[in-house]
């Protein structure tokens, strides 16, 4: 049985320039114990899915659809339900962790206030608890750093530290919203790598979401696709990375920069991403595209690869083996 | 911690001085003086008065004699103006009432105005962040001079409640109105500063972190986003409370109530010298110390800053 199944998630803005519909009809699937990975360019969407499901939009955004947790319905639950699956059930971690810290609170409260929350720990049991945690994320001399502030840690520090505290109440699933992104490409490699063994020491399942397909290839056995608030293609990763079957996912390998080639120029996607206020009712990425038809003007819908073929799904009008 | 703050006051020392210094030397530059009268004073009465002042000496002298005074007895001398009084006793008159009705109208604007902030900011776009948003707004828009009449018209005239002006020695019903009338403004400011610095934070990446972690709104709110939001509160604050007290000069003349800001006035038009320079020291001196005390909240609120 899945742990996560969204069903044709919206997500919309109000914004002074009129409704902003960020995400378009997603719908995932995810069991327990697995990794999946969402990527995308900015805009795509695949943050606020995040968001939505964890009912942490902005204010001026509302969710429709079906996001069912354990076979339960978490969209749209009172806040007092919703706090007792989040950290608890769902655990999330953001992409900038110079920001996502409270500056003015020094870790040690940031972190047993969850577990006095969620587990109603004593002070004293939470602060070993926490400083289990950091041990476990590998911050030396946990014990006294736990005293400090987060301006006291680097970057890298400080996005072990959002995991620690993410997985105190040992989650069933955690989200990792761009964890990478704002640190040294040298640090990255050892964020990821340390988000692989947690996740398989803590038996959670995980969702990657990123733009960066380097990181995704070694560390998620399912790939999720998205652009313009809709699911491009849907696969096993290594599959889906080597003989992609939408022009999208095909444009977005192609621009991947590779060191073993001389290449004179990046390779890019041509045209710009859609202005989500007045996205066309059809495929969003048929104005950039090179395949784009005229039956793209209607939104094709997402159906296996190739018949019979379950596990890899795809929306588009073109011929599979054509773009490759 | 302690050595920042006697650091800061050590630094302290020499402002005030170099205020003293400047506000004697702007007196000295004025015209007119505190002797000279439409009559004319006959030139022997007035070298006894000038001798009697000390002003028959040189200006370096004066200048270090009254420097002197000021920084080992804290005498401010003798008012040139009302006889047999000298600036010391006028000050011990008038503070206290500025201070008694200053530090409860600090209190009023800073409750009042702080829970209309935060209210707003939290039921951010809801009918109550509007009511929070009007009243601070209609409050601004009331400067103390046009709030005090209306003040009086209504709860003495019409009401009959309150008493409209005197002191009586601080007695509460002699209090309320000078309160409401000086912190109106201020309270709307607070609103005003809380309600934007509020919503800023609670829109900052931490606040989603926590809650993430599944904290109670509560909790997020006064543990997570109160303390950077009363920044830019704090930094108003110092100001605001030494304005309360010089800008009280209308609430004394409006209500009678006798502070220091009557005499501040009174001896700016008489060119009482003495007076006018005890209670800018005063002033300033207050606000060298209301300034190190935001520096100390800063400081105690952000780790960030360094001592």
């Amino acid at each position: 049985m899945s742990l996560l199944r969204i069903d044709d998630l919206h997500v919309s803005f109000r914004t002074n320039d009129g409704t902003v519909n960020a995400v378009n009809g997603v719908s995932l699937d995810l069991a327990a114990g697995e990794t999946l990975a969402i990527v995308g360019e900015s805009g795509s969407g695949k943050s606020q899915t995040a968001f939505a499901l964890m009912g942490l939009l902005a204010r001026n955004g509302t969710a429709n659809g079906s996001v069912r947790f354990d076979g339960r319905e978490i969209l749209g639950l009172r806040p007092r339900a919703l706090n007792a699956i989040r950290a608890e059930q769902i655990a999330m971690i953001f992409q900038d962790p110079m920001t996502s810290l409270n500056p003015y609170l020094r870790i040690s409260e940031q972190m047993t206030e969850v577990l006095r929350q969620h587990l109603g720990l004593s002070r004293k049991a939470a602060l070993a608890r926490a400083i289990e945690m950091l041990d476990a994320v590998q911050i030396p001399g946990a014990a006294q750093r736990i005293r400090m502030y987060p301006h006291e840690f680097s970057g890298g520090m400080r996005q072990r530290i959002m995991i620690a505290m993410a997985l105190l109440c040992r989650p069933r699933l955690l989200i990792a919203d761009e964890p990478t992104t704002a640190l040294d490409v040298t640090v990255q490699a050892q964020i990821i790598q340390l988000l692989e063994e947690l996740q398989r020491e803590f038996d959670m399942s995980m969702i990657l979401i990123t733009h960066d397909l380097g990181i995704v290839a070694g560390s998620c056995a399912r790939t999720v696709v998205l652009y313009g608030g809709r699911v491009m293609e849907e696969g096993p990763t290594e599959a889906l990375f080597h003989a992609p079957s939408h022009p999208y996912t095909a444009g977005l390998l192609a621009a991947v920069p590779r060191l073993d080639i001389v290449q004179d120029a990046l390779r890019t996607i041509p045209g710009d991403p859609p202005d989500m206020s007045h996205a066309p009712p059809g495929c969003p990425f048929a104005p950039r595209c090179a395949f784009a038809m005229d039956a793209c003007a209607r939104m094709p819908p997402l159906v296996p690869r190739k018949a019979g073929e379950g596990s890899w799904l795809r929306a588009c009008h073109a011929d599979p083996e054509a773009v490759r | 911690m302690t050595a920042f703050i006697l650091r800061r006051l050590a630094i302290a020392i020499p402002t005030i001085l170099a205020l003293i210094v400047f506000s004697f030397l702007l007196m000295e530059a004025a015209p007119g003086s505190p002797f000279a009268s439409e009559r004319g004073v006959p030139p022997a009465v007035l070298a006894n008065l000038e001798a009697k002042y000390g002003l028959d000496r040189s200006l370096l002298e004066r200048m270090g004699i009254y420097v002197w005074n000021v920084m080992t007895q804290f005498d401010f001398g003798p008012s040139f103006k009302f006889k047999d009084r000298t600036v010391n006793d006028l000050i011990a008159q008038g503070f206290p009432v500025t201070l008694t009705y200053g530090f409860w109208s600090f209190l009023v604007a800073i409750t009042v105005g702080g829970t209309l902030g935060l209210l707003a900011a939290v039921y951010h776009n809801s009918w109550l962040d509007t009511l929070a948003v009007g009243i601070s707004v209609g409050a601004q828009v009331l400067p103390n001079f046009v709030m005090a009449p209306i003040l009086v018209l209504i709860f003495t005239l019409w009401l009959g409640w309150l008493p409209g002006g005197g002191w009586r020695g601080g007695q509460a019903a002699y209090v309320i109105l000078p309160v409401i009338a000086l912190s109106t403004s201020y309270m709307a400011s607070i609103a005003r500063i809380t309600r934007s610095s509020m919503l800023e934070v609670l829109g900052a990446g931490f606040i989603r972190t926590a809650r993430a972690k599944g904290l109670p709104m509560r909790r997020i709110v006064l543990r997570h986003a109160l303390k950077p939001a009363l920044l830019p509160i704090i930094s108003y604050l110092g100001p605001a409370f030494v304005g309360m007290i010089t800008g009280s000069v209308l609430i004394d003349v409006f209500f009678s109530t006798g502070g220091i800001g009557q005499f501040f006035v009174n001896s700016a038009l008489a060119r009482d010298y003495s007076v006018i320079m005890g209670i800018t020291i005063l002033i300033g001196t207050l606000t060298v110390l209301f300034n190190l005390l935001v520096d100390v909240l800063y400081a105690w609120i952000d780790p960030k800053i360094r001592y």
